[in-house]
């Protein structure tokens, strides 16, 4: 795909929001209220239909503490779009995507695992990675490196 | 010249050995592993099981897929805390004797895995017989492995009575 569909994309995204074209995709950052309405826009009428994965960024410097990133993937134009949303340490709540799309359910549920993100409308955020039971959320950086949560008794 | 079913040659009619040398003997030479395989390592087991290398000059070629046949637990691979219930129901689940071997430096310490996830050593909830080191380990270091524990097994003492007969 050209420069010009990236640049026609990256326009319609900027409407309402900071999108730049940066490594092959079109990014945007927009706050997490919009995150629904974009991925919704994303999948009725951009094309959209791979939804490929959602993380987090912990920056425990800044506030707010937490960046949630979403991948899509357009399989009618073979393009990527990133959204960017920051979320802060008290309050780490963000929309699920299950509602538009049903491979967001497990995604969220890592996403929930390693970094405590929760999203509102996930009908499912038990442990997927993790056992019932791990208490933190082993990818923020104050969780403690050497911590470890043992199932089974240690021999003596 | 044909040999007649019944003489008596007078030769190999019987033997005299002691009762440890001859169960080491027949154990070391029948040992039936069973493969956890967890990970990666997975790939030099099967290169040390096949054809070259071939662990059943050894006798310990069958892998049995179930733990109440098997005498020897190849833990091949990362254990995770996740994991490790089910590593210890197996090994309770295999009948005696039995022998279980760390495979790779996962199984053998955590390896470079040190987080939240990884067990660091099988050891540290059943024991175990041989600790095989590398990442994954070259097969000459698995037989080395094996040859180890049959000299282990063959070495082994089975008094008739015991503190518990």
């Amino acid at each position: 795909m050209g420069t010009g569909h990236f640049e026609i994309l990256r326009e319609q995204l900027a409407q309402d929001h900071e999108a730049v074209i940066t490594h092959g995709l079109v990014a945007v950052v927009l706050p997490r209220e919009d995150l629904l309405a974009v991925a919704t826009r994303l999948k009725a009428s951009l094309g959209f239909d791979l939804f490929l994965d959602v993380t987090a960024v912990d920056w425990p410097q800044r506030t707010p503490r937490f960046e949630v990133v979403y991948h899509f993937y357009s399989t009618r134009d073979f393009v990527r779009v990133r959204l960017k949303t920051t979320v802060p340490e008290d309050d780490p709540v963000v929309d699920s995507l299950v509602s538009l799309y049903g491979s967001a359910g497990f995604m969220e549920r890592e996403c929930h695992d390693m970094y405590g993100i929760r999203f509102r409308g996930n009908p499912d955020l038990r442990p997927i990675l993790l056992y019932e039971g791990f208490e933190g959320h082993p990818l923020r950086k104050d969780y403690p490196k050497e911590r470890e949560q043992p199932l089974v008794r240690y021999r003596t | 010249m044909t040999a007649t079913p019944h003489e008596k040659t007078g030769a190999f009619e019987f033997l005299t050995t002691k009762k440890d040398e001859l169960v080491g003997w027949a154990r070391k030479f029948s040992i039936f592993p069973y493969p956890f395989v967890t990970a990666c390592c997975a790939m030099e087991f099967m290169s040390v099981s096949s054809t070259i290398y071939d662990t059943d000059r050894f006798g310990a070629a069958l892998p049995r897929f179930s733990p109440r046949q098997s005498d020897l637990m190849m833990v091949v691979g990362t254990i995770t805390h996740k994991q490790a219930p089910i590593l210890k129901r197996v090994y309770e689940q295999m009948c005696e004797p039995k022998w279980v071997m760390a495979f790779g430096v996962c199984a053998s310490s955590g390896g470079f895995y040190r987080n939240y996830a990884t067990l660091q050593g099988i050891d540290t909830i059943i024991p175990v017989d041989v600790y095989i080191p590398g990442c994954p380990p070259r097969p000459e270091m698995v037989i080395d492995g094996i040859m180890q524990l049959q000299d282990k097994i063959a070495r082994a003492r089975h008094p008739i009575v015991t503190d518990k007969f």
